[in-house]
């Protein structure tokens, strides 16, 4: 398995290569076509004219072709593609990306491109320009790190990370170049042409870390989240400050002398760069954000959005010659979290997809180009020079994330250990920035192919020797690990609640660090930024974010097990068990079983129908409807098998259903049940959706309709379990259902007050202040929502809820039709 | 006194006497804090869990002697004692003396839910106790039935977390063994040791501190 297919994928490559080549000759007509022709669908489809394209010049050509015309996105999509099959072709046999990082294996294929390319003496693309780099190629790699970074964990961590991405990056840049200098003066070398700005110009280059391998090790064995959010952000930031390093030498290795005041004007630059990038990243961020407050008509146009204004940060901040990176860097981070709130959840999905094919394709390519790049230019080896440098990298890094910890450990809450530091000196990869910077050198450095071969050696020394080796050395030494995958209501809740202690608790010491200002923040964040940038901008918690999340999931999971067992449906975290519970005995239906699954399915198999309609319209994209009513009515299903108390496995399987509407039972202790689902339903399905809020109110209509012939089921079938169930319910319960005339009739006079009037109802019977408050939130929320969309749902008018006990099923053709 | 010790060893001298300084200073001229000095303190005004926090501060339960009930006041001591739950770990920290902060520190969640006191979380406790209202209504608009959903939920969530036998037969109302089931499982995840700290302030460190 291993090896064909790692042979396929190479067999593939190389067929793309030499078809490749012969095109890449300055459009001179391709020596195989027919095979062009049949592997890429660029060219037409045809195999025979190819031998007399010329002999009929006068006539009418049947066949033509104009490669020039097509060469330049067309080697740039076969490169792509290219390096797509390499990818792809790791990917089969999954095991080796385990152990070879991926970024060593593309070097490796890049190598081995290199060599044919080589061989016929083919020149490389010459997509390495400084420009092509720079404005193509950088942008999404940085967006993609800045758009995924995870931003709690960085806040909690940003002076650490940037203590060492600015003055670790310097640090290495400094040492590397000073040292490097020293070296020159030996003469057995014969390098003392080179001066102290270059290497120190040199020095900067290499000093870029970009653990794309180390990363994705972390990620897989889950190390602490300090350590993976350091290196992390060390990477990025660290980018920024060697891109700023390396304007600035390159600027001033041209001067003829350096004088002091430069040494200043170096460090004034060097801060306007960095802070005016930060700058203009959160300005665009925040026009970003407000864009997409106003784009819920226009959905297909959401992402494009996004990349436009990212992409514009960048462009500004080269314009003015600040530190892009940092501008694009800023402007994901900020916009994100408004972004995704605004934005609907297939613009969020297909923002994610894009950064991340955008940034991997990019990177993919990078790597690519490396290995291609060491075989076909000219080196120039110098043994002592380039040795020293690799030893310097080395020394400079572990020197360096020795001192920095040991300086920003007392500063830190959960120090870095030694093993930590290991981690984070080893971590120490060089990569794509390295090498692209080395190559984009201005001619005028004398010494410039030593500096790309030099460079050259050091990526390809840590990338492999590190890359290779960091996954067993960190198992080895068992670095702190942990857990970050676990997604559960009580840990988001907890660690809320942990957070507002701890503000809480240092508000009572006087004394304010992290959790003060992040209180703070959180204030002015949802007074003032979400009022302006959210459309919806009504706060909403992480808590509830992950409950909606959560339930979608569930919900989904559900709708693939729904022919199986749609038991399991009843509630969210009851699933485990209740699987297990319904899977084994296969018994055989009874009559009462398969009414029941009828019932269900009746009202979990709601307007498939419509769903063709959603894709009619040409520039509109499907709406999501369904996925939200599943929601709700998995909101609905949660509320009611969690207050009939479905712990109770007592009760015997078959009564499951009846007891899902026993909500009541639970319920009993508030006074009105039924609008409290109406109610329950106003709030979470609005909150579930908030971006939906013009076309929301036929779903609602739908799920509580079907709350209701629960409600009757229940009425009619339940009253005998209710005791074994319910010894301890109140009498509210037992008054309802024993005088089914006043209950429901209260009850029904009530819920549809709501929905055809408009008026508040009138409170007789319970006098709860939080009743009440709820009961005018919810009458408001009915009052806006429907002078939105004043049709009335007939099936509320049609319904004579009076008549309560009627089959559900029978009611069923009064409400399907109406979609 | 014991737990005390431990405290005042592990913080300087410098640490505890600014402490001294900030509870003088909230108590105004008496020897003692009140609930209500705690109530006036400005910055804690906007804190969602406000109440229970001040609560913890007067629950004997967090004085480690096993005792219920709350105190009316409090002295530096008892004061000292429920900052203590706050010691960050340092470096020096074995491993046994972590799962003791620990355990201390989910032993003060828990007691922040459990306003009984009777060992025991139940499904009422959970959701009424203000703890996840409080935290959601900082988002103004969710309703306490969205609260309420999600206590629930979560309370669910531990129910199947947990041996679901066991499970199924405790918490017919009441979710005992939450301290004991719940947290070491749900909660060891969020590293409790490293999240839950106050870094006491220490005078000569300061002004250093601004960097970060």
């Amino acid at each position: 398995m291993n090896y064909s297919s790692t042979k396929r994928a190479l067999a593939v490559l190389i067929t793309c290569i030499f078809l490749s080549l012969p095109y890449g000759c300055n459009g001179e007509a391709p020596h195989k076509p027919s095979a062009g022709a049949t592997i890429l669908p660029q060219t037409k489809p045809d195999n025979g004219p190819q031998a007399y394209p010329e002999d009929v010049p006068s006539n009418l050509p049947v066949f033509t072709m104009d490669y020039p015309r097509i060469q330049i996105p067309f080697e740039i999509t076969l490169w792509m593609l290219l390096a797509s099959f390499a990818k792809i072709g790791f990917h089969v046999y999954h095991k080796i990306t385990i152990w070879v990082p991926e970024s060593c294996l593309l070097i490796s294929i890049g190598l081995i491109v290199g060599a044919i390319m080589h061989s016929v003496l083919e020149e490389p693309p010459a997509v390495l320009s400084s420009n092509v780099f720079f404005l193509y190629m950088l942008p999404p790699i940085v967006l993609d790190s800045g758009y995924f970074m995870p931003t709690r964990l960085f806040f909690e961590n940003v002076g650490t990370v940037m203590w060492f991405a600015v003055v670790g990056t310097l640090w290495n840049s400094i040492g590397i170049g000073v040292s490097l200098f020293a070296i020159c003066h030996i003469e057995a070398f014969g390098v003392q042409d080179i001066n102290l700005q270059e290497n120190l110009l040199f020095a900067a280059i290499i000093s870029a870390v970009d653990p794309v391998a180390v990363l994705s090790v972390f990620e897989d064995i889950s190390v602490n989240e300090q350590l993976y959010i350091v290196v992390f952000g060390e990477c990025l930031f660290s980018d920024a400050v060697t891109v700023v390093l390396y304007s600035m030498f390159t600027f001033v290795a041209e001067m003829e002398v350096v004088e002091p005041e430069d040494v200043f004007l170096g460090v004034a630059r060097f801060l306007v760069v960095g802070l005016g990038g930060m700058g203009f990243g959160v300005l665009f961020g925040f026009v970003a954000a407000f864009t997409t407050r106003f784009t819920s008509k226009v959905r297909e146009i959401e992402p494009l959005l996004i990349f436009m204004f990212s992409y514009l940060a960048y462009l500004v901040a080269e314009l003015f010659a600040i530190s892009s990176i940092m501008a694009i860097v800023c402007c994901a981070l900020t916009m994100k979290y408004y972004v995704e709130e605004n934005v609907s959840q297939r613009s969020s999905t297909t923002i994610r997809h894009v950064v991340k094919m955008l940034g991997s394709i990019s990177e993919t390519l990078i790597f690519f180009f490396l290995g291609v790049v060491t075989i076909t230019t000219e080196h120039e080896w110098n043994w002592g020079y380039i040795l020293f440098t690799l030893l310097f990298t080395f020394l400079w890094r572990g020197l360096g994330v020795l001192v920095l910890t040991l300086i920003i450990n007392p500063f830190r809450t959960i120090p870095f250990n030694m093993k930590d530091q290991f981690g984070l000196a080893y971590g120490g990869l060089r990569g794509a920035i390295s090498f692209a910077l080395a190559f984009t050198l201005p001619d005028s450095i004398g010494r410039k192919q030593l500096f790309i071969t030099a460079t050259i050696a050091v990526i390809l020394f840590t990338v492999f020797l590190q890359g290779i080796s960091i996954r067993p050395l960190i198992e080895l030494i068992n670095v702190r690990r942990t857990n970050r995958d676990v997604e559960t209501i009580n840990v988001e809740i907890h660690s809320r609640l942990m957070e507002h202690t701890m503000a809480g608790i240092e508000d009572l010491c006087g004394q304010w660090s992290h959790f003060y200002w992040k209180d703070k923040f959180m204030k002015f964040n949802n007074r003032i930024l979400r009022r302006i940038l959210i459309r919806d901008s009504r706060a909403e918690s992480s808590i509830v974010a992950l409950y909606k999340k959560l339930e979608l999931q569930n919900a989904m999971e559900i709708l693939d097990t729904v022919s199986g067992d749609i038991s399991a449906a009843p509630s969210l975290v009851s699933l485990q068990g209740e699987k297990k519970e319904s899977t084994n005995p296969k018994k055989t239906f009874m009559a009462e079983d398969l009414k029941n699954m009828h019932d269900l399915l009746s009202k979990n198999m709601y307007k498939i129908r419509q769903r063709t309609v959603a894709f009619t319209s040409k520039h509109a994209l499907p709406n999501d409807d369904q996925p939200r009513e599943i929601l709700i009515r998995r909101h609905a299903n949660i509320r009611r098998s969690l207050r009939h108390g479905s712990f109770q496995s007592t009760i015997p399987r078959s009564q499951k259903y009846f007891s899902l509407p026993t909500g009541q039972n639970l319920g009993s202790k508030y006074p009105s049940v039924r609008r409290r689902y109406a109610d329950d339903h106003e709030t979470m399905s609005e909150v579930a959706y908030p971006t939906r809020r013009s076309r929301f109110n036929q779903p609602k209509r739908s799920s509580s309709g079907a709350m209701m012939p629960l409600h009757t089921l229940e009425t009619l079938k339940e009253v005998p379990s209710t005791d074994v169930l319910n010894e301890s319910q109140s009498e509210s319960f037992s008054k309802d259902q024993c005088k089914p005339q006043t209950g429901s009739s209260y009850r029904d006079s009530r819920f549809p007050t709501h929905r055809r009037h408009f008026n508040p109802p009138f409170d007789n019977n319970n006098g709860s202040a939080d009743d009440l408050r709820n009961e005018d939130e919810a009458e408001e929320e009915q009052r806006r929502r429907h002078r939105g969309a004043l049709r009335l749902p007939p099936s509320w008018a049609a319904e004579p809820r009076d008549n309560a006990p009627r089959n559900p099923l029978l009611r069923r053709p009064q409400w399907n039709p109406k979609k | 006194m014991l737990m005390i010790n431990v405290f005042v060893s592990s913080v300087s001298t410098e640490q505890i006497k600014n402490l001294h300084m900030r509870f003088q200073q909230l108590c105004g001229n008496e020897k003692t804090l009140r609930k209500e000095h705690l109530e006036n303190i400005p910055t804690l005004a906007d804190n969602p869990i406000k109440t229970e926090i001040i609560k913890a501060f007067f629950d004997k339960r967090n004085q480690h002697n096993n005792e219920l009930g709350s105190y009316e006041e409090i002295g530096f001591e008892e004061f000292l004692m429920v900052m203590s739950h706050f010691r960050p770990p340092s470096i020096k920290t074995s491993a046994e003396e972590k799962a003791a902060m620990r355990k201390r520190k989910v032993r003060f969640l828990f007691n922040m839910h459990d306003t009984d006191g009777d060992g025991k979380i139940t499904l009422e406790e959970y959701r009424k106790v203000g703890i996840v209202e409080g935290l959601l209504s900082e988002s103004e608009s969710i309703g306490q039935e969205v609260a309420r959903a999600i206590a629930d939920a979560a309370m669910l969530e531990v129910a199947s977390t947990n041996v679901p036998n066991m499970v199924r037969e405790v918490t017919k109302i009441t979710l005992a063994l939450f301290l004991h089931f719940a947290c070491p499982q749900i909660l060891k995840d969020l590293e409790m040791e490293s999240r839950m700290y106050v870094r006491f302030l220490d005078m000569n460190t300061a002004n250093l501190r601004c960097g970060k």
